[in-house]
């Protein structure tokens, strides 16, 4: 029997299992293939309506359903925490000593938040990245009576249009709540543009000036008095703040880290194309665990488990698992609390973004509902 | 010569290439040298830009075959 584990529940993890599945039940009937997810939350969690639970427009239960749900009844949950991957006994070593044995081992793990990376952070600023620094930032949002929001943006990070989505989103914010005449929001970017996407960058110049938006390039989030409230960057530039909302640099899993296969930051070297771990035919990477110089999305997860599936099927069945992962990438983009617009870009191809319209913005939320077609491998 | 950690930035639209050496620089220790290389014309400006406001050094900056190949030293 031929065994597939994959070691993480999240998008990019639950759609090569569902695809794998459903191309390959007869084998899974005849038990001539296991395929084992393991996850150390029984839930699946969609992380971009944390943004929304900000400004408590959804709630966390919104953004969260059972992993077993969604999964096809024929693969394998394993609810755990992983302690390490064994390549030399091909088996991933849980915390409490099971071990769990792969022909294939795909490695699916995501991203972690690490505030802590950013001296004062977790004291000063707020993140919307978790359930629970989205629940502290829609206290904080609640209780805001008018002052000076600054963006801060560390690297890397995952969702590269978070931090202009959350700051148009906040502008709005504060004009509905009638507090736009009291409130300042400044936007810090670690590049020399508004964006990473020159694109994006050039559309959003004139929105930002329109709207009054403040603005500061080439900042690096270095240090947060949050004593002094004030921010101040390793290029040497310090902002004063009364509310700080960080998007924070992320480190790969620590996993990763003790199974020695990624870098000073946990990301593991993987082929552009193949998507496989350099240097190893049996492990495939996805999504925000590799080192992959693309956008850490969950759209990014979606594409390369098709690849990845695809590749595992074909190889199971004799085939030499030859599809190529393209570099495609799509994000929407809310411009505020009624439009949105969108990009699509890959290795090749820059993105050309869109007028906004609140067309793409109710499409959007209609996503975030649909969006459970996505894992179940149907959408 | 020294070791160098080469980053490969081609086709990278979002993070882009600066970002990514940025990521580089925030997790390799002091005296690491990058080679960041590059399908984006800017990053032979941008890259240098941000290299002198942020204190290292620029050690190389060429173009190779439409590749641009920007060398820095993390300095602090």
């Amino acid at each position: 029997m031929k065994k597939i584990v994959i070691l993480g529940g999240g998008v990019g993890g639950t759609i090569v299992a569902n695809q794998v599945a459903r191309q390959m039940g007869q084998e899974l009937r005849n038990h001539e293939l296991e395929i084992t997810v393991i996850s150390e939350n029984p839930n699946h969690v969609y992380q971009p309506m944390f943004l929304y639970v900000a400004f408590d427009q959804v709630v966390p239960a919104e953004a969260q359903k059972p992993e077993r749900e969604i999964l096809d009844r024929h693969v394998k949950f394993h609810v755990g925490s992983a302690d390490r991957v064994d390549r030399n006994a091909k088996a991933v070593i849980m915390q409490d000593g099971t071990e769990i044995p792969y022909d294939y081992l795909v490695i699916a793990t995501g991203s972690r938040p690490a505030p802590e990376q950013i001296a004062g952070l977790e004291l000063g600023g707020y993140i919307f990245y978790t359930e629970e620094g989205a629940l502290k930032l829609r206290e904080a949002l609640h209780n805001f009576q008018g002052g000076r929001i600054v963006v801060t943006v560390g690297v890397p990070h995952k969702c590269p249009v978070a931090p202009l989505e959350f700051t148009f989103m906040v502008q709005e914010w504060a004009k509905v709540r009638g507090l736009a005449d009291k409130t300042e929001v400044v936007y810090t970017y670690p590049i020399g543009r508004l964006h990473s996407l020159e694109p994006v960058a050039n559309w959003a110049a004139p929105v930002f000036e329109q709207r009054s938006i403040e603005s500061h390039i080439f900042f690096n989030p270095e240090n947060i008095d949050a004593q002094n409230k004030t921010i101040t960057s390793l290029e040497g530039e310090t902002l004063n703040y009364d509310l700080l909302v960080a998007i924070p640099p992320h480190m790969g899993q620590d996993v990763i880290g003790r199974s020695g296969l990624g870098d000073a930051g946990n990301w593991i070297a993987t082929d552009r194309h193949s998507l496989r771990m350099e240097g190893a035919d049996d492990i495939f990477v996805l999504g925000d665990a590799t080192n992959l110089p693309i956008s850490k999305a969950g759209s990014t997860a979606h594409f390369e488990a098709d690849v990845v599936a695809s590749n595992l099927v074909n190889l199971l069945r004799g085939g030499l698992g030859s599809v190529r992962y393209d570099g495609k990438v799509f994000c929407f983009i809310e411009t505020g609390l009624k439009n949105a617009t969108y990009i699509q870009f890959d290795y090749t191809h820059p993105p050309k973004p869109q007028e906004p319209t609140e067309m793409i913005h109710m499409f959007k939320l209609a996503y975030n509902r649909m969006y459970w077609l996505t894992p179940a491998g149907v959408l | 010569m020294e070791d160098v950690k080469v980053i490969d930035a081609r086709g990278s639209y979002c993070p882009g290439p600066l970002m990514e050496l940025i990521k580089g620089i925030r997790q390799e220790p002091v005296g690491t040298t990058f080679e960041v290389w590059s399908s984006d014309a800017g990053s032979a400006k941008d890259i240098p830009e941000w290299v002198a406001r942020a204190g290292h050094e620029l050690v190389q900056n060429t173009e190779d075959e439409g590749i641009f190949k920007v060398q820095v030293k993390k300095l602090r």
